[in-house]
């Protein structure tokens, strides 16, 4: 990221993270291609993309500026509906959102590239620094967020513009959250993330690091100096594998590992570098992520367990489809079961499972074994809901945290909730949506007390 | 295969399709090439007193990443000696004594037609063309569409035109007029054997938004230049159908031309009246190839529909092509939609809210929450057709003969 006189992020990634390794799976438009393929689309009306999109961004809208020449204007259109609009076109799953509604796909044409465009516009706007927003008039009011991921900071943007004061509390030295350390690389590197942290920066909001609920911040004296509190701080740890040997070393949460790629976190580049197989756990995007990345990085042989079978996996297919072109294998029905250590290496005992027609599994007796160096677990991550035994009055479901759909408020009537923490894990762009929804919540909220 | 052979006002040539007076036929070497490829006639680069051209000459207009959907020029005639010209145009009569070689001509008194006929008809030229429709340069000098605009002058100069020539007169058109037919009448009055047309149309193809200067841009400053390509095609198939059917120039043999680009444009030209067509701008886009699909195109054409010849077609639309107070009245369709071809864009929905007759919903707006296609409310569809121009999914949408409501009556 480039250097500017007015920075105000304090951090700066380290030059040898592993994800610089990789390329753009969805490489930039130019101009040319930019407006060569926003005179593709058609302008729907009512169109489906934008139905499709969680931040309803007027999708038709921005392309048609780009293709009459206004990118300025196009990336107005997107930055007002959502504020990580370069991440969301990097990060996105496009062919299951907008791309996927795309009337094309009913011509049998190929669906415009509305992830590529997007990229394209925001891109142009900060490469030349574009200023759309700005703070507004101050209202002496003052919000505390939690966690610095996409839900805060679209929810912080939203305050500002607002005029209320806002302070972010990361636990980590570096801000965004999944967004910087959890997005395939092939797909979007940190600096993308730490771009838009750094455009939120410079609406006022202020950044306090390593800054942990439970540890160092205390949620009950924070509601005693904010007006209001909004969480979204997102999930916990990787879960872990409840097996003999599922701690040994070796074996790691898959999101964590991303992160180690993505911000060159201790331990990573041996472990790699070493490493002739792969075994990862799990059959959701994590795990389609974790072992798309670990083929990108060379590692000759890279295993998807999942205990249950293809249709059933949550992963996306186009991931799915283009980790098995990348030459991962996919061990179907097959759950380990046993890691030891042996010789340096890993040896797991996988177990043979199958499915009953109402969908349950059972062990059966067959048995497998494979020798491994590293075993990445992508199983889910811990709910957080521990962390707010302190406070009365917060419901949960399932271990999710219960907001309004509309404002996020929780149960708690000075405390708001979005992203992964609300919604038990989903997208970027579903984050920055409940985010924004939470902003006009606590906006509600405040002007009631004026 | 229908025979493409054309005898156009005493002029005959292998096929219908001749290059235009323009860049694509300034030189024997190009004409040469152009008759190799395939092209059945040539009007050569309008001859007259030398000038000098200018750069840039040329600018285009690209409609939605689509290239040069119009064309303009501010090129004048040709800035070559006559007497070259002159060499050049003998040499390719000579070698291809069968194609239609026509000279393109723009002077200004008597005696200067006289001794310019003369030369042309001393190379073997089988006609000429009086340029009378260039709306840049020449007629600020009271030449090209000065003259075409005057149709007593026109007349007059026809006339010389016609003492001194002993091959067919062709007159070019200009269509910045408002009524091409009273220009056409002046010719026959004037004893021309055919006209041709359209010329350009005067136009500003667009303006540099950091200069402030139109294009094309000379340096800086800019002249208004003459509009031609895909885009013109509408004027000119009107223009060639009002000569054709206007009872005061009906029979009056005519070369069609403006925005031909392939077998299909030209088919359309020769239906409304035209007894040949004339190409340039899809020449300077794409090159004397573009011949092939024409004569393949248009061979097939009229074997599909049995035309044994072009004269066959000539003007078979022309019968069709009324006033507005001739259509029926009682005629009446409306839109149908095919859910099984709709791709929910929306389109229609749209464009009839704002641009037809508020008649087509949204499904769910129609009450219809679990369809997907648009729904029509027929007794208040005029049958506009505009929801099937904008529809980009063939077949779904379609437009059904059907009893005008009563209440559309009232309408009227």
């Amino acid at each position: 990221m480039m250097a500017r006189q007015d920075q105000v992020l304090p951090t700066v990634l380290p030059d040898e993270r592993l994800e610089k390794l990789f390329t753009d799976f969805k490489p930039a438009y130019d101009e040319f291609e930019a407006v060569e393929e926003a005179n593709r689309c058609i302008n729907c009306y009512e169109a489906p993309c934008i139905r499709s999109c969680p931040t309803a961004i007027n999708i038709p809208q921005f392309i048609r500026r780009i293709a009459s020449g206004n990118v300025r204007g196009a990336a107005r259109t997107i930055l007002e509906s959502n504020i990580l609009g370069l991440s969301c076109a990097q990060a996105c799953p496009v062919e299951v959102l907008c791309v996927g509604a795309c009337v094309y796909n009913n011509l049998n044409k190929k669906p415009i590239a509305i992830g590529k465009l997007q990229r394209y516009a925001v891109e142009q706007a900060y490469d030349r620094d574009w200023q759309y927003f700005q703070p507004g008039r101050a209202t002496g009011k003052k919000v505390a967020l939690i966690g610095s991921g996409p839900a805060s900071l679209a929810c912080a943007h939203e305050l500002r513009l607002k005029g209320h004061e806002t302070v972010v509390f990361e636990r980590e030295a570096v801000p965004g959250g999944l967004n910087t350390s959890g997005i395939a690389p092939y797909k979007m590197k940190a600096e993308v993330s730490m771009r838009e942290v750094d455009r939120i920066a410079r609406m006022g909001v202020r950044f306090e690091y390593s800054q942990e609920l439970g540890r160092n911040l205390s949620l009950e004296k924070l509601l005693g100096e904010y007006d209001a509190v909004f969480l979204g701080m997102g999930l916990g740890e990787d879960s872990q594998l409840e097996m003999p040997g599922g701690t040994s070393p070796g074996v790691h949460g898959a999101v964590d590992f991303i992160s180690r790629i993505k911000l060159a976190r201790a331990g990573s580049l041996s472990e790699i570098k070493n490493s002739r197989c792969v075994l990862v756990v799990g059959g959701g995007n994590t795990a389609l992520d974790a072992c798309r990345e670990l083929k990108g990085l060379g590692i000759p042989q890279v295993i998807v367990s999942y205990r249950r079978d293809e249709g059933s996996m949550s992963g996306y297919s186009h991931e799915y489809k283009a980790a098995l072109q990348e030459g991962v294998e996919f061990w179907f029905h097959t759950v380990p079961t046993q890691i030891e250590k042996v010789d340096g290496r890993l040896r797991i005992k996988l177990q043979t499972t199958s499915q009953t027609s109402d969908g349950k599994l059972k062990n059966l007796d067959g048995f497998r074994t494979l020798e491994a160096d590293l075993v990445l677990a992508a199983t889910g991550q811990a709910k957080l809901e521990r962390l707010f035994s302190e406070i009365k009055g917060l419901t949960f479901d399932k271990g999710k945290l219960k907001a309004n759909t509309d404002t996020g408020q929780t149960s708690h009537p000075k405390i708001f909730a979005a992203g992964d923490l609300v919604n038990g894990g989903k997208e970027v762009v579903n984050a920055v949506a409940e985010g924004k929804r939470a902003a006009g919540g606590i906006h509600t909220l405040l002007s009631k007390g004026a | 295969m229908a025979d493409l052979t054309t005898h156009f006002a005493g002029v005959t040539s292998p096929n219908p399709f001749w290059l235009a007076s323009a860049p694509p036929t300034n030189t024997g070497g190009q004409v040469m090439r152009a008759f190799e490829a395939g092209w059945g006639g040539a009007v050569w680069k309008t001859l007259g007193k030398p000038i000098t051209n200018v750069s840039s000459r040329f600018g285009a207009l690209d409609y939605a990443g689509k290239k040069v959907a119009g064309f303009t020029n501010i090129e004048l005639i040709t800035d070559r000696p006559i007497s070259v010209n002159l060499r050049e145009m003998e040499e390719v009569k000579k070698r291809f004594p069968k194609h239609a070689l026509i000279a393109s001509l723009m002077v200004e008194t008597r005696e200067e037609w006289k001794e310019l006929i003369k030369q042309v008809e001393d190379v073997g030229s089988d006609a000429i063309e009086l340029n009378f429709g260039c709306p840049h340069g020449m007629c600020e000098r009271g030449m090209g569409s000065a003259v075409g605009q005057e149709p007593k002058v026109l007349e007059k100069i026809t006339g010389w035109a016609k003492e001194f020539s002993r091959i067919p007169v062709i007159v070019k058109l200009t269509p910045n007029i408002t009524d091409v037919t009273v220009p056409a009448a002046a010719a026959k009055r004037g004893g021309a054997d055919a006209v041709s047309l359209i010329n350009t149309i005067k136009s500003i193809v667009g303006v540099d938004l950091d200069k402030f200067v139109p294009y094309p841009t000379v340096g800086t400053r800019s002249s208004n230049g003459g509009y031609c390509g895909p885009a013109v095609k509408p004027i000119a198939l009107n223009m060639v159908g009002a000569i054709a059917r206007n009872p005061n120039t009906q029979g009056l043999p005519i070369s069609g031309i403006g925005g031909i680009a392939d077998w299909r444009d030209a088919a359309e030209f020769i239906l409304m009246g035209s007894g040949s067509v004339q190409v340039c701008t899809a020449v300077m886009h794409y090159g004397y190839r573009i011949i092939d699909d024409m004569i393949q195109g248009l061979s097939d054409y009229m074997d599909s529909k049995g035309f044994k010849a072009v004269s066959d077609m000539v003007g078979k639309a022309v019968p069709n092509f009324t006033d507005w107070g001739q259509l029926d009245l009682n005629y009446h369709h409306v839109a149908e939609i095919h859910p099984e071809h709709c791709i929910s864009c929306n389109l229609c929905v749209v464009a009839c809210d704002d641009g037809g007759h508020q008649c087509i919903a949204l499904a769910e707006k129609a009450g219809f929450a679990n369809k997907h296609a648009p729904v029509v409310n027929e007794p208040e569809c005029v049958g506009c057709n505009l929801c099937q121009l904008v529809c980009p999914s063939p077949g779904a949408i379609t437009m059904r003969q059907d009893e005008r409501p009563k209440h559309q009556h009232s309408h009227f």
